[in-house]
């Protein structure tokens, strides 16, 4: 085994003589996350924005749904991937707080392809799908906001009322909320 | 490689987990504690070292199928006591004429965990880790444990993939980065086993070319002109009974459906002229048919293992070493014949070759003009390209947000944006590999 270094070794040695200079590589996750972005199918409702264009690890996707209970908000994430990544899946948070089942005060998202579902075959683009499937179909089977899963579950109406004033900025149960209408 | 297999009925005792331990492997452990005539002097210390990385090199089985069975087998014989292996396949009865680890009990259950269990209930000093999945489920981390791996898969797509992984995984400032690949395949009477150095050898997809593409026919031609007994077959199959048969799902085990392929077929050939359209053929054309015959995979997994032995120990001399053979070609039906040549690394291979190339570049020419001439790179042809270094987005075409912002960055000169022998990659949506590439200046 040692061998097969040696002449390893003695390839790059070879190498270096040809006048290769060594400078620092694109690493594994910025190739991959780059390969993700180019591969990245955004619907009009999303957009991503990149406060250092040069850093492509860390942006914000702005999500801007045109249907169901949200409809008219505007929802901010914060993407902050390591060089872990795809090995570890990106770490993403609401910029709001919001009045909703999966996410907590804290902006904490409850989303299982962001925990014990992530795998490094999954990419960006499942990500953004399971965001934006959070603001059709928010589920109060596993709650980060128990009250929210809670409305939710018992009286869907007053669930709406309360997404409703939630998002003007208004308080549920003394709890109150950003304004994250358009 | 001497044989140290054991008859059990005669020595019960010497399977490895007894006091002594080593009665088992008596005849290995004479043949690696003394030189012999292929033994490098410089690399082969006779005795606890070569004897040692035998019992403590971790070894990756990818298949547990005719070959996979073959390799266990073989890799715990040779004492090898740390293995993985992975298949995402359940045992058919088909499977039990040549895949020896498993009996009629175990059909419907998981290849990797049937053939796992038997071999440690066989060698119980081996500890094999079986995982019911695909490869694609694991990560480099996970790969990066193994010293070796070694293959016996009936896919080429599996194939490109671990080569592209264990290329990919190569880091020049860490020697464990790099694992040896052995790949063996077999096809009816003809089989091959080749050792991949990622990065230092031809890798698996250098040699592509090596595995007869599966013979797509395009449509229009089985429509229009048929000129072999297959074309008729497959137009049976694939143009013929939809016309005729569509409400009826096609079942490749059902005579009666292989019957009225047979006869369509028959038919068409004899319209055209054609002869050998067969009922034997129409099955094998129509199940996708690749015989397995078992004395192939013993001989392509002996020789794969083989050279797993050689690389762990320094025994002697192993396929794969630069500028030697690496490619072993087995030829059964007409004698025992075997080939052992080098194939050469490809320059413009898209996965070894695609370790950072050196792009030719006037530094007073923009980033526009580059963008252009990458979307004329016959390699490439990258319409929508993403574009960085490690420091810098030097332009992306998307998301629209980076495309805009590095939109200005086109009318730039080259110099302002990348160092002489900076590295760059260059992602599209269309490619699945990353192009990279290192700044020259002229
Ligand atoms: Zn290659």
């Amino acid at each position: 085994m040692l061998k097969i270094w040696s002449m390893k070794q003695q390839q790059q040695k070879s190498d270096a003589a040809s006048g290769q200079t060594k400078k620092k590589k694109v690493t594994a996750a910025q190739l991959r996350v780059q390969k993700d972005l180019s591969e990245l199918a955004l619907p009009g409702t999303m957009k991503t924005v990149f406060p250092n264009p040069d850093d492509i690890l860390n942006f914000t996707l702005t999500l801007t749904p045109d249907e169901g209970l949200y409809k008219g908000g505007v929802f901010n994430f914060t993407f902050a991937i390591t060089q872990n990544f795809p090995h570890e899946p990106p770490k993403v948070k609401c910029k709001e707080k919001i009045y909703h089942p999966n996410i907590d005060l804290e902006g904490n998202v409850c989303l299982n392809i962001l925990r014990e579902d992530w795998k490094p075959v999954l990419n960006l683009n499942a990500v953004i799908v399971g965001l934006q499937f959070l603001f059709l179909e928010p589920n109060a089977s596993d709650p980060l906001n128990k009250d929210a899963a809670n409305d939710l579950m018992t009286d869907r109406d007053r669930f709406k009322r309360n997404v409703r004033s939630a998002m003007a900025g208004g308080a549920v149960k003394g709890e109150t909320f950003d304004r994250v209408m358009k | 490689m001497a044989a140290t297999m054991q008859p059990e009925a005669v020595a019960p005792t010497t399977n490895g987990h007894n006091s002594s331990g080593r009665a088992r492997w008596k005849y290995m452990d004479t043949l690696l504690s003394r030189p012999g005539a292929y033994t490098d002097p410089d690399d082969f210390v006779p005795g606890a070292v070569p004897i040692g990385n035998v019992e403590q090199s971790h070894v990756l089985v990818i298949g547990a199928g005719g070959l996979g069975c073959e390799i266990l087998k073989n890799l715990a014989l040779s004492g090898f006591k740390k293995i993985d292996v992975i298949d995402m396949d359940t045992i058919d009865v088909s499977n039990l004429n040549r895949q020896f680890l498993f009996r009629e009990k175990d059909v419907g259950k998981p290849k990797a965990s049937v053939a796992a269990e038997f071999v440690m209930q066989r060698v119980p000093s081996c500890k094999i880790t079986p995982y019911v999945g695909k490869i694609q489920d694991k990560d480099e981390d996970y790969y990066m444990q193994f010293n070796v791996v070694v293959c016996g898969l009936d896919s080429i797509e599996a194939r490109r993939w671990i080569n592209a992984t264990l290329v990919g995984m190569v880091d020049e400032n860490n020697p464990d980065s790099l694992k040896p690949l052995i790949d063996g395949g077999t096809e009816g009477f003809k089989g091959q086993s080749r050792v991949i150095l990622p990065t230092m050898t031809s890798c698996i997809e250098c040699q592509l070319d090596m595995h007869a593409p599966r013979a797509a026919v395009p449509l229009c031609t089985l429509a229009t002109i048929p000129r072999q007994p297959q074309h008729c077959i497959e137009w049976a199959h694939i143009i013929k009974w939809e016309e005729e048969r569509k409400d009826l799902v096609l079942d490749t085990d059902d005579p009666e459906h292989i019957t009225w392929l047979y006869e369509k077929a028959l038919s068409r050939a004899q319209e055209y002229n054609i002869s050998g359209v067969t009922y034997s053929m129409t099955q094998g054309v129509v199940k996708n048919i690749i015989p397995a015959i078992a004395s192939t995979n013993a001989i392509v997994a002996a020789s794969s293992c083989n050279e797993a032995f050689k690389i762990v120990t320094s025994s002697a001399t192993f396929l794969g070493n630069p500028g030697l053979n690496n490619y072993m070609l087995y030829t059964g039906d007409s004698g025992v014949y075997t080939y052992t040549f080098e194939h050469q690394k490809k320059d413009d291979c898209p996965v070894c070759g695609n370790l950072p190339k050196d792009m030719l570049l006037n530094p007073e020419s923009t980033l526009g003009e580059l963008v252009e001439s990458l979307a004329e790179r016959p390699e490439s042809q990258l319409k929508k390209p993403n574009l960085r270094t490690e420091e810098k987005t030097l332009y992306y075409s998307a998301p629209a947000s980076l495309e805009e912002s590095t939109r200005p960055n086109l009318k730039r000169k080259l110099r302002e944006l990348l160092a002489d022998g900076e590295d760059f990659a260059v992602s599209d949506g269309a490619f699945d590999i990353t192009f990279r590439y290192t700044v020259r200046y002229t």
